[in-house]
């Protein structure tokens, strides 16, 4: 292991560590307008200052944070789940089967993401509590994410098919659902795996795109995404450094997870 | 007698340098270029066919009308028409047209251009929007050319406010080979470019001349750059770019007030508004206890004065709007209900008024007699900054009396859909953009029957006294021909609407513009074009 992945498995504990230890860093909450300090700048009572509602901004951080980390893997876990599902099945039983499999793939790939992701969110039904609205969202991100891992591992278990393993076990008369079980899917394992912690980083970000769109994380709740947003009015951010913390926190997490990936990767080859 | 004669011809010689230099300064003043951004392209340049800004634009910069309400003192005044008359029956109007008033391309101007005009504007086939301001009833508009000067014009039936709707109608000509390209404005059409620009240079044959005789207007040309971004348009206008902004967010007019106040205007409330509404229609997905809640005039009620109105103008608009008290705007100097008085913020008040209902307080949640939490969705448009911050507010203000609000932001199309398709949503907070003086023009929200009547849209019959009180109202002003039998009418109306509040409105937007100080004579107004509403006495 490197000094710089070392170095992002740190920072990554230490953005975790912070995010759940937000209510003792930040005990004024997330939700708690300050209708007499709006905008303020960073100060003894309120460390990053305020937002435009006087709501604590540290605050708002480290909880959309704990928003993003926790649901993002969550998210991650569902669509590659679902991508093995998918594409080590098809990959698998190869034929008429994968071709069927990858060009519905190949369709959702095609479909622009985010106009899907809109439409999606707008037929759902709009009484939802904050935290239903964010489990959704993420819930949305996991169901339509699962594509591109569907194809790498359609690929991966097209080639595992025709191992000699798997056509010793198939001679051997194994049913194809326990070939599948106890020789195909174990060696997965590993694209599994580089798949699910690539969709992380993937997930926050697409979750940020919904949130500068106003279509993410339902207020009061914080996100990365809602955080996001307040850059909008680039004139007067020069003089507000403070306001790029939650971009700042961003670009670290994501090049983090980039170099946990690269181990990851190390790992499985 | 000689120092008497060289006086005299010091004299005559310094009035002659005053005359070439005022004549130098004229003629630098006719050099000026303003220039500004449209937030779209125009989507035509034909004045009959107008429906959006930019075209708008366009027309009020380019074309000649009989009339005009000055912007300022909000009063209808001649412009190539003399004098007017309506008939008492409101059916019929009558102009006297000016003399020796010439076309940009130099075609005479007369009373067939008047009566050619309407025949267009009026042709169901056009489907003009100005044109449908003045449908009233099934029949042909008749045009009557007394002389070429004087003309009359018979509709079908009586139109409100008849007079003022001729602001909106640029006169074409029926000769010219040029037809809509030969205007009777200010300025002409001189170039245009997809997506990029407009340029109106200075029709040199404009009718209005100044006190001393020089012929209006000052400017040489007017460049409108298409730019939809308004960063982009703020950064310009500091730039030095750009002259004007026409309508200043609140939050970029204090950016800009920091470092130049003297660029930036408040002009006070506009006409504009913001409210909620919540969903009355009584085929809506929604489950029936709410829709007896919304119908419920005290449970709007008491929902509108927990909402503190001052905190949305501070917080949200930082003190650039004013809290709404009804449908129109202090702002509307004639229409304006002065009797209405702002409902004060008071959620004591509000849990008091709802107890009576059946609603109560159970571990901090506002319950209703059946024992089911108060609880609703506010939807608004996403990507709208203000509104999204109104709803985070509303949301914790309605906290405070146990009711729990899920702010819902939403693209336009599925939000327009829900609330003019499948009427499934419950609250939507939306703003109400007001150009037009008149009650007249807000028909098609008032009338339980119009498709625009938002919380409970196109009834066959009014399904509530109150409703059909205002059906009435609105029917009885826009058929009466005396103004101020027309405002006492519209007064209850207004009364009304705050009494049962279908609408809760909750703020005022002011008028924010910005002028760069190159540009003479702006006087910024809350009317549309606020800054360029007098352009011919612009110069730089």
């Amino acid at each position: 292991m490197s000094v710089w992945q070392k170095l992002a498995y740190a920072v990554l504990a230490v953005v975790v560590a912070a995010s759940i230890a937000a209510p003792l860093v930040a005990p004024r909450g997330y939700a708690k307008q300050d209708r007499e300090q709006i905008d303020s700048a960073p100060s003894r009572t309120h460390w990053l200052g305020t937002d435009d509602l006087g709501r604590d901004r540290l605050a708002r951080v480290l909880y959309g944070t704990r928003i993003s980390l926790l649901l993002a893997p969550a998210a991650a876990l569902l669509s590659t789940l679902l991508a093995a599902l998918i594409g080590g099945f098809a990959g698998y039983l190869g034929g008429a089967w994968s071709r069927i499999a990858m060009a519905i793939t190949d369709l959702f790939l095609s479909l622009p993401w985010l106009f899907l992701l809109i439409a999606a969110r707008a037929m759902l039904p709009l009484n939802v509590s904050p935290l239903i609205s964010v489990l959704v969202t993420f819930l949305l991100l996991g169901i339509l994410g699962w594509t591109a891992a569907a194809r790498v591992l359609c690929a991966s278990a097209a080639s595992l098919r025709g191992s000699d393993f798997v056509r010793q076990a198939r001679a051997a008369g194994i049913p194809p659902y326990r070939v599948f079980c106890m020789q195909v899917a174990p060696n997965l394992n590993p694209v599994l795996l580089a798949q699910f912690w690539i969709s992380i980083p993937v997930f926050i970000l697409s979750e940020a795109n919904l949130g500068i769109l106003g279509l993410g994380v339902a207020e009061p709740l914080p996100s990365w995404g809602s955080l996001l947003k307040e850059l909008e009015g680039l004139v007067s951010v020069g003089a507000e450094p403070w306001k790029f913390v939650p971009l700042i926190l961003l670009v670290i997490v994501v090049t983090s997870f980039q170099f946990v990936l690269s181990r990851q990767g190390e790992l499985a080859a | 007698m000689k120092n008497l004669n060289t006086s005299l011809k010091s004299i005559r010689s310094a009035v002659a340098l005053l005359a070439l230099c005022l004549a130098g300064w004229q003629h630098a003043r006719a050099q000026g270029e303003l220039r500004f951004c449209l937030r779209t392209e125009p989507k035509t340049f034909d004045p009959l066919k107008v429906d959006d800004d930019a075209s708008a634009t366009i027309r009020y910069l380019t074309g000649g009308v009989l009339v005009r309400v000055n912007r300022q003192t909000q009063q209808l005044e001649p412009e190539l028409a003399l004098s007017w008359k309506v008939s008492k029956d409101g059916k019929q109007i009558s102009f006297r047209l000016r003399s020796g008033v010439v076309f940009s391309d130099g075609t005479p101007f007369s009373a067939e251009d008047v009566a050619y005009t309407m025949q267009k504007l009026m042709d169901p086939a056009l489907h003009s929007p100005t044109g449908d301001a003045f449908r009233s009833g099934t029949g042909n508009v008749e045009t009557r050319v007394v002389s070429p000067t004087q003309i009359t014009i018979t509709f079908p039936a009586q139109v409100a406010g008849l007079d003022r709707l001729f602001d909106q109608v640029a006169i074409l000509s029926e000769h010219s080979p040029k037809k809509e390209m030969a205007v009777l404005g200010p300025f002409v059409m001189a170039e245009y470019k997809a997506g990029a620009s407009v340029l109106l240079k200075r029709n040199p044959n404009y009718w209005k001349t100044d006190a001393q005789g020089h012929r209006l207007p000052y400017l040489e040309s007017i460049r409108l750059d298409i730019q939809p971004n308004r960063d982009v348009e703020m950064l310009r206008f500091k730039r030095g770019e750009l002259d004007l902004i026409n309508t200043l967010d609140s939050e970029f007019f204090d950016k800009l007030a920091a470092t130049s106040p003297q660029w930036v205007h408040d002009a006070g409330p506009s006409l504009d508004s913001e409210q909620i509404w919540f969903n009355q229609v009584a085929k809506s997905p929604i489950p029936s206890f709410k829709k007896t809640w919304f119908r419920s005039q005290v449970f709007r009620n008491a929902i509108s004065g927990a909402i503190n109105r001052d905190d949305l103008t501070r917080v949200v608009y930082h003190s650039h709007a004013q809290p709404a008290i009804g449908p129109f705007s202090p702002a509307n100097k004639f229409w304006f209900n002065a009797s209405l008085q702002p409902q004060p913020y008071s959620p004591e008040s509000a849990l008091k008024a709802l107890q009576p209902e059946g609603f109560h307080l159970e571990n901090g949640t506002l319950k209703d007699k059946d024992g089911n939490e108060v609880v609703f969705s506010i939807a608004t448009n996403a990507g709208n900054k203000a509104r999204e911050r109104m709803a985070a507010l509303i949301q914790d203000d309605l906290q405070k009396i146990g009711v729990h609000v899920n702010v819902v932001t939403l693209d336009f199309p599925s939000l327009i859909e829900r609330m003019t398709q499948t009427f499934d949503y419950e609250a939507i907070l939306l703003g109400l953009t007001n150009v037009d003086l008149d009650p007249d023009g807000e028909m098609n929200v008032w009338l339980s029957s119009a498709e625009n009547h938002q919380w409970n849209p196109q009834q066959k019959t009014p399904e509530t006294p109150w409703e059909a009180q205002i059906d009435q109202l609105m029917r009885a002003q826009a058929s009466a021909s005396d103004a101020r039998r027309r405002k006492e009418a519209f007064d209850r109306v207004q009364e009304i609407v705050v009494e049962q509040k279908p609408f809760i409105f909750l703020i005022n937007k002011n008028a924010l513009s910005a002028v760069s100080p190159a540009v003479h004579g702006a006087a910024p107004v809350i009317l549309w074009p606020q800054t360029f509403w007098n352009a011919e006495w612009l110069s730089k």
